[in-house]
């Protein structure tokens, strides 16, 4: 096999006393689409929000594309990141937030073209062009002059998938992306990253609460629950047939007040 | 020679400072008292104006409301200067100390209102409505329910301006108010060395701003933030 | 003596004042911003700099600082041999300018650390630098936040120029001053000239607060 494009080797993730993350080893081959579940507090997004770098570990590493995320080659040996690592290690990844974290202040078209020429130094006229494709792909072409706060929920959250994308990422991380939205509008937000899935190169990263959403795009999910993967396999086998006793227990809680 | 005492000029920088220090304390002295006077008199006008524009008749709130801006948009100094030279041609003749006390306390209660103002009106409405189906009367639900929760939100912003106006009493200067810039001005025009002098004046206003802030803070802290405990 | 006599040395004084507040106030605005940012930055010096600025000029009075300018700084110029004589327009503005601007840079740091932390992080994820994340996310969003207090504190800069008048700047206060003097007429002098204080006031917040809907103008974009 391959070398993941994702991989936790031992990592420990805490904040003060309290273990989010314990000696978790966790590996996303490219291309797949892993889904997180478990309870809140269990540390399903410290995973991605390690990986974006909005978070440090605490000891373990972490490797993305096959090079250390956290840390950086010095001879033999692993020392802490300098931002320019982290800034090069970046650029492989993208983040949907749970509350969307459009900039209020740049109309949508600017939100999608504004890292591409500043960050990857694309020209206006390309990053236009790419902002173009992607607000077709999401089916906003017609708001693209508006500002955040003119749009719906689910049509911020369709800006913020698009934003992420513009940055065209290897791994999309997607955190909780419908979890802020009204129920009415969850169903377009979750139709655009259903479109995202059939991409078969891309590789995605998501932690949700919408379990038939999960069992439907995912090619495996991973219930974790106290800062380590209780259990994992395909959707049908967690869903339908999960050996664990807690997966059991949180399948059923979940269930019961959808 | 100030104060019936002298300043050393000849030997030496340090010499003259320390000279001059005991006459510089005498004036801070005078900076403490005026900033307090000011203080008491800003939080008793800003009281009534605070009353006053809560008022229900408009023609009671209205001219307070104009007051009060008017008050805050004009400048301290031609206020002092005008309570110094008109209030005597109307038989009104105050002590220079005096006066500028009243000015600094004047111009500080517009400000002062304002806080007043803003610390009832932060006491959450359901509050208000609790009492009203407790059937408590107005008055005791004033003092009973809204003043003990307004308190800790107003006495550190109070207290700030008692810091603002400990910087604003050198402006009483102008009317002879022997305050630390004037003394250590006078000793500038005498000894014509006004680098130490107001050099001085500069750190000793350091310490002491930093020492009034420190007990506004110490207050903040302290006040409990639910409100005062009745018991 | 007619009261419309004095609006001639008045208006005068008056234009002085405007002049005194508006070049204060451009200087100030400049350091609140170079301060209040410099508070926030990542390198020592910078933060140590700033911060020394901003408490010196908040921790002692105007009118003492600008007789410092004025009357102080020449002699500590002789010390070392270098002309720091000012001509009381440049010691006023830099007095006023000063002064402000550390009060301002308290408005700018508060407003820039307002900013919610989603941005910071949302910034982060788009790879931005330190740079673009202060310029292009976090500025934009901090500034109508802080136009309110800067409005005050323009009012502010505006009452204070009065105090240029005691190192004989002829703004508005000094030309009352002196028609006091000259006519002891107290009462309508001085009215006059709080009306005027209170007319330039009244123009000066309304400037700002077309200057307020104007940078905030993304915020009062509703569907």
């Amino acid at each position: 096999m391959s070398e993941p494009i994702i991989r936790f080797d031992k990592v420990e993730k805490s904040f003060g006393a309290f273990n989010v993350l314990k000696d978790l080893d966790f590996e996303v081959a490219k291309g797949e689409k892993v889904t997180i579940i478990g309870p809140s507090g269990s540390g399903k997004s410290t995973v991605l929000r390690i990986l974006m770098t909005l978070e440090d570990v605490t000891s373990g590493v972490v490797y993305v594309g096959g090079q250390p995320l956290w840390h950086e080659k010095k001879g033999e040996r692993l020392v802490p990141a300098s931002e320019a690592h982290l800034r090069k290690m970046r650029t492989q990844l993208g983040m949907v937030f749970q509350s969307f974290n459009l900039f209020p202040h740049m109309t949508v078209l600017r939100n999608l073209t504004e890292a591409p020429r500043v960050v990857l130094g694309l020209s206006k006229v390309a990053a236009k062009e790419r902002a173009d494709e992607l607000l077709e792909l999401v089916g906003l072409t017609e708001h693209a002059h508006k500002f955040p706060n003119q749009l719906s929920g689910g049509q911020q959250q369709r800006v913020g998938i698009a934003r992420a994308l513009a940055m065209r990422p290897k791994v999309m991380l997607f955190d909780e992306p419908t979890s802020a939205l009204d129920p009415e509008l969850v169903g377009e937000v979750l139709n655009v990253i259903r479109h995202l899935a059939e991409a078969h190169d891309l590789t995605m990263l998501m932690v949700t609460h919408e379990m038939r959403f999960a069992r439907e795009i995912s090619d495996r999910v991973c219930f974790f629950d106290q800062g380590r993967i209780r259990e994992q396999g395909t959707p049908d086998e967690i869903f339908g047939n999960p050996k664990e006793k807690r997966t059991q227990q949180f399948l059923r809680a979940v269930t019961e007040a959808d | 020679m100030l104060f019936g005492l002298h300043w050393d000029t000849s030997h030496g920088e340090l010499a003259f400072a320390v000279s001059i220090l005991p006459m510089l304390l005498i004036g801070m002295w005078v900076t403490i008292e005026a900033s307090i006077l000011g203080f008491f008199v800003a939080m008793v006008i800003g009281l009534g104006l605070a009353v006053l524009k809560g008022a229900r008749l408009r023609i009671v709130r209205w001219p307070a409301m104009f007051v009060t801006e008017f008050i805050r948009d004009t400048p301290l100094l031609v206020q002092l200067f005008f309570l110094y030279y008109v209030l005597p041609d109307y038989g009104i003749v105050l002590p220079a100390f005096l006066t500028g006390a009243l000015a600094l306390g004047i111009q500080y209660s517009a400000y002062m209102s304002e806080v007043y103002r803003a610390g009832i009106e932060a006491v959450d409405h359901g509050q208000i409505e609790a009492a009203k189906a407790l059937d408590l009367p107005g008055r005791r639900t004033f003092t009973h329910i809204v003043l003990p929760q307004a308190v800790p939100r107003v006495v550190p912003a109070l207290g700030n301006y008692m810091v603002s106006i400990m910087k604003d009493v050198p402006v009483l200067s102008v009317v002879t108010v022997l305050e630390m810039l004037n003394v250590a001005k006078i000793i500038g025009d005498q000894t014509f060395d006004y680098l130490v002098p107001l050099s001085m004046v500069g750190g000793l206003y350091m310490i002491l701003t930093l020492i009034a802030s420190g007990i506004v803070r110490w207050v903040d802290v302290k006040l409990p933030k639910r409100g005062l405990a009745l018991r | 003596m007619t009261w419309t006599q004095y609006l001639g040395p008045l208006s005068q004084g008056a234009w002085v004042t405007v002049q005194l507040t508006f070049w204060s106030t451009i200087l100030g605005a400049f350091l609140s911003f170079a301060a209040g940012i410099g508070k926030l930055s990542p390198v020592r010096g910078v933060r140590w700099l700033s911060i020394t600025y901003i408490e010196v000029f908040r921790g002692t009075s105007l009118l003492v600082q600008l007789f410092w300018l004025y009357f102080a700084l020449p002699i500590m110029g002789d010390a070392i041999g270098i002309n720091l004589r000012l001509p009381p327009v440049a010691a006023g503005v830099l007095a006023l300018g000063l002064n402000i601007g550390a009060y301002g840079a308290e408005v700018v740091r508060g407003a820039i650390q307002a900013v919610s932390k989603q941005q910071y992080e949302a910034a982060k994820a788009m790879n931005f630098t330190y740079r673009h994340t202060l310029w292009r996310v976090a500025l934009p969003q901090a500034i109508p936040e802080m136009m309110p207090s800067f409005s005050n504190l323009a009012v502010q800069n505006l009452k204070d120029t009065a105090l240029a008048s005691l190192i004989s700047l002829g703004d508005l206060a000094f030309k009352a001053e002196q028609l006091r003097n000259y006519y002891q007429d107290s009462t309508t002098v001085y009215t006059i000239v709080l009306l005027m204080y209170f007319g330039m006031a009244l123009v000066l917040s309304v400037l700002m607060r077309l200057l307020e809907a104007n940078v905030g103008r993304w915020r009062g974009a509703r569907r």
